[in-house]
């Protein structure tokens, strides 16, 4: 029996499937049901009609946060794709041994620490008198009573990229370790410098695994409550925390549902971009 | 570049991100042996563990939410496992009908921004009595974590190699017998790693917390937002730290787990 060969439809086992059906039943009650009355609680007004109320009023409360949302994770995504596609080049491309080895070291250990914990170190270390700040002011750069704190849509950013870059550049790091080597070889023999090297040769070669780490960053960064809640609670802030806002506050489950309904939409364009790359990349094989 | 210039340049980079990367947790690390702190003073007045003692000492908020945390975290990873386990053993060993919509539900819950979600199932748990209880808490973080033990238990079962299981099936072994003495253990350490995956999950886990258990449930991360949001700067610290270490501790076992050319084959 060769184990590698495609199983004949024959050969197929749906007695199988009951080992499989609790875990299936667990996310179907628990996740798509959820889903499916958000969406429906989304289009369901205060009198119990269907119609786009909720909608209305949600672009007339949100729209400026919808759009500060979408800027926020979208810059972040730019960001942490630079700095992982950085760190991964300089890993496969480095010439000095030593560094090498200190940037792997280094770069790795925000990877498993909770969003939270993170949004409290940063809460910290970038309010106004955070070490951030003292340590411009200590080095004489700037005077530390000029400077406001970042805790707005820029510490939101800082805590994004510094949580999420170290997951995709693993991700990333892991597949061009994986490259053939003779491409770039020849490349450098050629006499084409690093930066060439990496954004004509390796990135490209990598796009499938880079679409994947980024998506997932993106979605993630999209759905975090306690990131913006510890940052930047104020308007403008990040849609999740509205949800949450409305919720609590109100109750008003209509407009919090229809802001979810934004957020799926959002995180559905990223699975898009990632759904056309890998019928693209099938086309071309 | 080459010599002194390129040495220096190097040395910048790396020492700048060094400090990028762990500046902010010294911070939290100063918060959390700080007494007294105060602007514009750029270092504590005092220092001490006066704050730990507050957390640790048997009476305290913090101490209770910690237990709390490891129940939620232990009951998960249970549920989990009696779940991801035979999914994990039909996806990774079996010929399974309908193997992509399988993989694709089972996946559904890292692909949808969560925070919607978790406010409809706080709202269908309320209906059911299960808001502000243990058991709703757990079952809101075992989906979240089941997506991930699913994964790694059926590659833990993939490689479990197939001529192991059926040299047992031609000594006269049943195929139940086969599972439990060959396949499982086996696979066993994919299993743990995937546990213990599960039990950071749980135990770091938000969101989900926020929406379903409060205000009955406390868990060491809304007792560290709470602290927090209350100005009350060396608990949160403290607290933090203590969802920090494991996290970091995670980190560097799996270092020698995690090849990262096993990683680059997601996708």
């Amino acid at each position: 029996m060769n184990p590698t060969a495609a199983p004949a439809r024959a050969d197929r086992r749906p007695i199988f499937l009951l080992l499989v059906a609790p875990a299936v039943a667990m996310v179907l009650a628990l996740f798509v049901y959820p889903v499916i009355y958000s969406i429906v609680s989304a289009f369901t007004n205060r009198a119990g009609q269907l119609g786009l109320d909720n909608f209305a009023k949600t672009f007339a409360l949100y729209g400026g946060d919808i759009v500060f949302t979408l800027v926020i994770v979208l810059v972040s995504t730019a960001l942490i794709g630079s700095l992982a596609a950085a760190i991964g080049g300089y890993l496969v491309l480095g010439r000095h041994p030593g560094a090498v080895a200190a940037l792997k070291w280094l770069y790795r250990w925000p990877l498993f620490v909770p969003f939270i914990v993170a949004a409290q170190c940063m809460r910290t270390f970038l309010a106004k008198n955070g070490m951030f700040n003292n340590t411009l002011d200590t080095l004489g750069i700037v005077d530390i009573g000029t400077l406001s704190g970042l805790l707005d849509w820029r510490g939101i950013i800082v805590t994004f990229v510094w949580k999420e870059t170290p997951f995709v550049a693993l991700l990333v790091a892991g597949a061009m370790a994986a490259l053939d080597r003779s491409g770039i070889e020849a490349a450098r023999n050629l006499g084409a410098g690093g930066i060439r090297i990496l954004c004509g040769i390796i990135v490209p070669q990598v796009a499938g695994v880079f679409t994947v780490g980024l998506v997932l960053a993106f979605v993630t960064m999209l759905s975090v409550l306690s990131v913006p809640l510890m940052i930047s609670g104020g308007s403008p802030t990040m849609i999740t925390v509205d949800m949450a806002f409305r919720v609590n506050s109100y109750g008003d489950y209509g407009v919090a549902n229809a802001l979810g309904l934004v957020s799926y939409l959002i995180a559905a364009g990223a699975g898009w971009a990632y759904i056309r790359r890998n019928l693209t990349g099938e086309a071309a094989r | 570049m080459s010599g002194f210039a390129g040495r220096l340049w190097r040395g910048a980079v790396l020492g700048l991100l060094a400090y990028v990367i762990f500046a902010p947790i010294a911070n939290l690390a100063l918060w959390a042996v700080a007494i007294q702190w105060y602007f514009p003073y750029k270092l504590p007045l005092t220092y001490g563990f006066r704050y730990w003692y507050d957390v640790f000492k048997p009476t305290s908020d913090a101490l209770a939410s910690l237990g709390t945390s490891i129940v939620i975290a232990v009951i998960t990873v249970v549920v989990c496992l009696l779940l991801a386990v035979p999914a994990g053993y039909a996806l990774g060993k079996q010929r399974l009908p309908w193997r992509g919509a399988v993989l694709l539900i089972l996946l559904l819950p890292q692909a949808f921004p969560s925070v919607a979600v978790y406010l409809n199932i706080a709202r269908l748990f309320y209906m059911v009595g299960l808001n502000g209880t243990i058991a709703g808490v757990v079952l809101v973080h075992a989906v979240h974590g089941l997506v991930i033990a699913v994964w790694i238990a059926a590659a833990a079962f993939a490689a479990v190699d197939t001529e192991l299981e059926l040299a047992a099936r031609n000594m006269g072994a049943s195929a139940a017998r086969t599972v439990f003495t060959v396949t499982l253990p086996l696979a066993a350490p994919g299993l743990i790693a995937a546990s213990i995956f599960v039990f950071l999950e749980s135990l770091d886990e938000f969101t989900g917390t926020y929406f379903v258990g409060v205000p009955e449930i406390t868990t060491l991360p809304l007792m560290m937002y709470n602290a927090s949001l209350n100005g009350n700067y060396q608990i949160a610290a403290i607290t933090a730290l203590i969802l920090l270490v494991p996290s970091i501790l995670f980190m560097l076992l799996i270092e020698r787990f995690l090849n990262t050319e096993m990683l680059a084959k997601i996708g």
